[in-house]
């Protein structure tokens, strides 16, 4: 915290301090006052009463078992498609970035073409066309397990998230020093195994971050399935609890919470990664590319997605 | 593609519909991460927990949630406003913690001495700030800002699938429930091809500024 702000000022002084000081006094009851105002206005409208609340927090509540069963199912669900199309989209993604360094300009261009469209449009579109699009000019995804919506979904997903971590690998792979290749190439490994056996475990050894940085993006557009079919995900078993029990707040402050505790420990996960890395890095002795390169990554790809 | 051209007229109110999201959302996410960046930046500890605070919240939450949140929520509390105004709202929200994140690495990556020789060559802080570290940080922000507005873009769409009414996505959502066309070429070649145009050239005109922001480090 306080290497952030030492670009903006000093150490403070005595005057300094006592600025601060009252600007903190200021700034408490400002936001105390908005808070209280906040509350009072939920108060006013009975929003703290046991009827709405007691479905979450108070176990005798009749509907309290079926609310947190459903609840419990929807974030299975939703880690369930997070998973999968996780999984798929680092293959295909690796895949796609090999072919990309490897392949000449011609190969490249159509790679990079398809690239530029998918991450181009939006995910929610792409969920569309997955679930939706496929169905109706006959691809048959029925009898794949999980059934039809949950694979049009992963098609959507996997197809907006590949393209991405190809962009993550073809970086990690880049940021590798030049002499790392060489060297395989000398000792005479081939183009093929020189990407698999040297390149690719490093590229990924920095790129783990990222990759999970990667993962709250995934994780957050599976709710995105809401506005388009019926899967049981985390959002959609909320969205039907607020219209049975007609407690929107309520039900969507709890939904938010526990989207958020995932994402902040994923969130977090990344941070820790990536903070032991930089100091395996120093401690070898040598710059790590890890710190610059995941900021930048996670900007350009992560970005509110 | 009879479908998009015999509807070509919805399509681009459709688009406009869509643009005008875009826009709003566009000024207000600026202004409010703008101002939550300052509060994460600031000296005074209480501000900047409240920019974490919301930086967190806003981040890990699904931009549908808090969309449905605005619109079902604030009704509750007697605020009743038009789904647009949900909608565009809810956008803001969510996309003002990420515009606070990029501003606030901006800031951070202008180097601690620049603004140290500021100070010592007699600069005050609000001279400091206006010479020597916004020009820096302004360059160094302008390519996570700009993927930032990119993605907002892109998510105009969500805003659009809880159901604004009238823009894009709507219009290939009438089309095809309503009037009953194949999906795959309203939006395929509508919907889609829309979007692609915002957003693409959103990305060329990206690559133009920070051309000439570009300084050599």
């Amino acid at each position: 915290m306080s290497q952030e702000q030492s670009v903006l000022y000093d150490a403070q002084g005595p005057r300094a301090r006592r600025r601060t000081l009252i600007g903190t006094v200021i700034a408490v009851l400002a936001l105390l006052g908005l808070a209280f105002v906040v509350v009072r206005r939920l108060a006013d409208r009975g929003q703290f009463s046991m009827e709405l609340w007691g479905p979450w927090i108070d176990p005798s509540n009749e509907a309290f078992d079926s609310v947190w069963r459903l609840v419990g199912e929807g974030i299975v669900n939703t880690l369930k498609a997070a998973a999968v199309a996780m999984v798929l989209s680092v293959v295909l993604g690796t895949i796609i970035a090999v072919a990309r360094l490897s392949l000449g300009r011609g190969g490249r261009l159509p790679l990079i073409v398809v690239t530029e469209i998918l991450r181009g449009l939006p995910v929610v579109v792409l969920i569309y066309i997955g679930v939706r699009v496929l169905d109706d000019v006959g691809v048959d995804l029925g009898g794949l397990p999980g059934g039809q919506v949950f694979w049009g979904l992963i098609i959507g997903l996997t197809a907006y998230n590949m393209v991405i971590f190809a962009e993550i690998v073809r970086a990690g792979v880049a940021s590798l020093p030049k002499g790392q290749r060489e060297a395989a190439l000398a000792t005479g490994l081939t183009q093929g195994q020189t990407m698999r056996i040297v390149l690719l475990p490093q590229a990924f050894r920095t790129m783990l971050p990222a990759i999970i940085s990667q993962l709250v993006v995934v994780l957050k557009d599976t709710s995105l399935i809401t506005f388009i079919a019926n899967y049981d995900e985390l959002l959609s078993q909320g969205e039907s609890i607020q219209r049975n029990l007609d407690n929107p707040i309520q039900t969507f402050f709890i939904i938010g919470l526990i989207y958020i505790a995932m994402n902040y420990a994923l969130g977090r996960l990344a941070q820790y990664i990536q903070r032991r890395q930089a100091q395996a890095g120093r401690a070898q002795g040598q710059p790590t590319e890890t710190v610059g390169l995941t900021p930048a990554t996670t900007g350009t790809v992560g970005g509110g997605a | 593609m009879d479908a998009v051209f015999d509807n070509l007229d919805l399509f681009v109110d459709g688009f406009l519909t869509s643009l005008r999201i875009i826009v709003i959302a566009m000024i207000g996410s600026l202004l409010l991460g703008v101002v939550i960046a300052a509060c994460r930046v600031s000296p005074v500890p209480p501000l900047r927990a409240f920019g974490t605070f919301w930086v967190t919240t806003f981040r890990n939450t699904p931009l549908s949630v808090v969309l449905f949140a605005c619109a079902f929520g604030l009704p509750e509390i007697g605020i009743n406003r038009s789904f647009f105004f949900f909608g565009v709202l809810g956008l803001v929200l969510y996309t003002s913690a990420f515009v606070c994140e990029a501003v606030r690495s901006g800031i951070n990556s202008v180097s601690a001495g620049q603004a140290e020789a500021a100070r010592s060559i007699g600069l005050n802080f609000s001279q400091g700030l206006r010479f020597v570290v916004l020009p820096q940080a302004l360059r160094t922000v302008v390519p996570p800002l700009g993927s930032v507005i990119i993605a907002m873009m892109k998510n105009s769409a969500v805003v659009g699938a809880f159901g604004v009414g009238g823009d894009l996505w709507s219009t290939g959502a009438t089309l095809t429930s309503a009037r009953g066309l194949e999906t795959l070429p309203v939006y395929v070649g509508g919907v889609a091809v829309g979007y692609l145009i915002i957003t693409l050239s959103a990305g060329a005109l990206l690559q133009l500024l920070e051309r000439r922001v570009a300084i050599a480090r």
